[in-house]
């Protein structure tokens, strides 16, 4: 079990809604960005002199532009709904971790400064002003919010924190009060490219090691092109496939998906991340800047389509934002959804797969090469809430799942409190997949930790497979505080490149006859 | 006209220019302040019907917080429900003749006042023993309950323990929309329907500067109005087109 300097939740069979311990977490700060890292993204390097009245002016610039701040701060009434729907508030008991009280900390102050109830009877109705310790608070509390929205979908107006998250970090981040994680990423996603700062020739390496990787596997040459110009399909994925486990078994998955489709693919050494960090830190103009790649990207290499890999903010921004941020995409072919997503692109080959005789079908799966798993799915908090998959709302359920499904004979779902649109975040998303809020990200994972725990115990489950980088990288460094092993966690195509045979593949029972080389 | 008279005079046309304004502009406000991006929580409608339908179950049912807590949706839904039967019930007294569904339901629903009132008991509950709530409460949410419960158990009171007037009620309030000073009938001095009219003019007063915007604001929420279709078409607000210059 890993090591902490805190305390790891109890997973219990049932799960319980802690009594409040307020001030748990009001320790824990997120590292502050260096002048450099903001500046590079067009905001003031360190806490301007002005800030209290600058602040003030930003939240009246954002109250103008955003419909959803203006009517969610206007409109809650205090009913409790959300209270007990966070992973960070059942996982730490602090209160300012449920969403009404995070959300109240902007509140609070948007009272004060906007309303006539704030501004002459501050007292009664809660409004305070925007003091040091109320911004301390801020900067705390709205960096332990993974965005994650489960709020939202229990509250009776849909109030998402979500939206008030990324509007208070805009606010800090534009009076030089910036995250060191998201902010230090971004500026490596301007200047090299993607997330992880790889330069071209890095990826290229990669890709070449994985195409070797492959054929010493399967003795079949699948391609992982780079900067194909004429090719068909352009797929942006997140950087971490290309080296991150086991996030790059999943890349291999969609190579080897690719070349049975015969389809003329490649990636991009420009738009070499799937990720967007604009969105975690609110701000349009850096969300719009990052996106704007992609079609730099798409327009130079002379794709038809697009598709992403397996990432859950990244969906979102490419699902729902990416026609608003980067579009109109009226230069791709319109028969295709402009992205798709990975799982969707597999998902049609299975079903025109259907009806076709065995030797006829385009992927040839073995589920029996999965048998020594059974797998449950882990719904991705931006996949499952903020956006679809295919033509029927709740398809972002039903792909993911099939495409599991098709690829594997063991699968079970975890209970239905903490699936689909009732899904918990895994605990690292939106900005918190860094070490300096390790207890955050801890704590925030209870929930999962508990329901995957009941499957292990109920019905063996050996594996989790996941379909976002950020859950990806997060479940690999947590499950060992709770006591599992990092290595359940899986990539839905690896899943899929498991269990595909590929075309001119030599099949394990002539491999054993033949070399018996397995031993590498 | 008795001094009583003059003041409710006075506070009921301050109250609905208060009210009435107030809204406007708060709705105006909502309806110009862009959505730049789509934010439906999904799984989300795909059709404007659909969002229609989602709305409805929002409004009429209370769907989310059904599938959040049932206690707090039993008494929320049980409280508003009562609040329009009763308000529907209501129009009696400012109608002539009355609407006849109106009077066909009036000898049931004036019993929907206790409804009302135990919905909104439950709720303060709530409020009070739940540590969670308990902490997130301000003064005004407290007295947001009170102030209505004083409304529902004063209404109440003048049609189950201390007769007032109504004919004399109805008449002034039919007056103050005729805007007809000349016969106007003073107001009865009892004290149920004093405090009971008191508390409403304040209610309406302060229906706009409140939490009570979460009337208008509902359908105005993006994660709840808007269609799920974003890649089909282009969703872009005014001052982002600015950017693409």
């Amino acid at each position: 079990m890993a090591k902490a300097d805190f305390e790891i939740p109890e997973l219990k069979e049932y799960p319980e809604i802690p009594p409040i311990q307020p001030g748990a977490m009001a320790g824990t700060k997120a590292y502050t960005a260096k002048p450099e890292m903001n500046e590079a993204l067009g905001f003031p390097g360190e806490l301007v002199g002005d800030w209290q009245e600058k602040a003030i002016e930003h939240m009246g610039d954002l109250l103008g532009k955003y419909r959803s701040l203006q009517v969610f701060l206007d409109s809650c009434v205090k009913c409790g709904s959300c209270t007990d729907k966070c992973h960070y508030y059942i996982g730490t008991a602090d209160p300012k971790n449920m969403p009404v009280a995070r959300q109240d900390l902007l509140r609070k102050v948007y009272r004060r400064y906007f309303t006539f109830a704030g501004k002459y009877f501050p007292k009664l109705v809660g409004a305070e002003d925007l003091t040091k310790e109320v911004l301390d608070d801020w900067y705390s509390y709205f960096h332990q919010c993974s965005q994650c929205r489960r709020c939202s979908v229990f509250c009776p107006y849909g109030i998402d924190t979500a939206e008030i998250s990324m509007a208070a970090r805009e606010i800090m981040d534009r009076i030089g009060l910036g995250q060191k994680y998201c902010n230090e990423i971004i500026g490596k996603v301007f200047k090299v490219g993607n997330n992880l700062g790889l330069p071209g020739p890095a990826l290229e390496d990669t890709l070449e090691g994985l195409e070797e990787d492959v054929f010493d596997e399967t003795g079949v040459e699948v391609k992982y092109p780079l900067d194909k110009k004429g090719a068909d399909i352009l797929l942006v994925t997140p950087s971490a496939d290309f080296f991150a486990e086991p996030h790059v078994d999943g890349l291999i998955g969609y190579g080897k998906v690719f070349h049975e489709a015969g389809a003329n693919w490649t990636l991009s050494s420009k738009a070499s991340e799937a990720a967007n960090f604009g969105m975690f830190i609110g701000s349009y103009e850096n969300m719009r800047k990052i996106s704007l790649r992609i079609r730099e990207a798409a327009l130079e290499l002379g794709v038809k389509r697009i598709v992403f890999g397996e990432c859950g903010h990244a969906w979102r921004v490419a699902y729902s934002f990416l026609n608003t941020l980067a579009g109109p995409w009226d230069f791709l072919d319109p028969n295709y959804p402009v992205p798709q997503h990975i799982c969707e692109y597999t998902y049609n080959i299975l079903q025109e797969d259907k009806d076709k005789p065995d030797e006829e079908k385009t992927l040839k799966l073995d589920k029996s090469l999965n048998d020594d798993m059974v797998v449950t799915f882990h719904d991705s908090c931006n996949v499952a809430r903020a956006t679809r998959m295919g033509d029927m709302p709740g398809g972002q359920f039903v792909i993911p799942r099939e495409v599991i499904k098709a690829a594997c004979n063991n699968y079970v779902d975890m209970d239905p409190d903490t699936t689909h649109e009732k899904t918990f975040c895994c605990g690292g998303g939106g900005g918190l997949l860094t070490d300096d809020l390790m207890e955050v990200r801890v704590k925030g994972a209870k929930p999962r930790m508990e329901a995957l725990q009941n499957v292990i115990e109920e019905n063996g489950v050996t594996n989790m497979a996941a379909i976002c980088a950020i859950c990806k990288a997060q479940f690999t460094k947590i499950l060992p505080y709770y006591g599992m092993d990092m290595d359940m966690i899986v990539s839905v195509h690896q899943l899929i490149s498991n269990a595909i045979i590929l075309t001119g593949q030599q099949t394990e029972d002539e491999d054993e006859d033949s070399t018996g080389d397995d031993a590498e | 006209m008795s001094f009583l008279t003059i003041v409710f005079t006075a506070l009921f046309y301050a109250a609905t220019l208060l009210l009435v304004v107030g809204l406007a502009r708060r709705i105006q406000l909502y309806w110009k302040t862009p959505a730049p991006l789509k934010i439906p929580t999904t799984p989300a409608p795909t059709t404007t019907g659909g969002v229609v339908m989602r709305m409805f179950r929002e409004v009429v049912f209370f769907e989310s917080l059904f599938k959040s807590t049932k206690w707090t949706w039993i008494f929320g839904w049980v409280f508003h429900m009562a609040l329009f039967a009763v308000l529907f019930r209501h129009l009696r007294y400012f109608e002539e003749p009355v609407w006849a569904p109106v009077v066909w339901v009036s000898p049931l629903f004036k019993y929907m006042a206790f409804a009302m009132v135990i919905g909104l008991l439950g709720l303060l509950g709530r409020r009070m023993f739940v540590d969670r709530v308990r902490y997130i409460s301000a003064p005004s949410d407290y007295l947001m309950l009170l102030l209505l419960l004083g409304i529902g158990i004063s209404g109440a009171m003048t049609t189950f323990v201390a007769h007032t007037d109504v004919v004399a009620v109805k008449s002034f309030f039919r007056h103050l929309m005729a805007f007809s000073f000349d016969t106007m009938p003073n107001v009865p001095a009892d004290f149920t329907i004093v405090v009971h009219l008191s508390l409403v003019a304040l209610l309406m007063i302060i229906f706009p500067i409140s939490k009570l915007l979460h009337v208008p604001g509902v359908f105005f929420s993006p994660t709840r109005n808007q269609v799920d279709n974003p890649r089909e078409q282009r969703h872009i607000a005014d001052w982002a087109r600015k950017l693409e210059e």
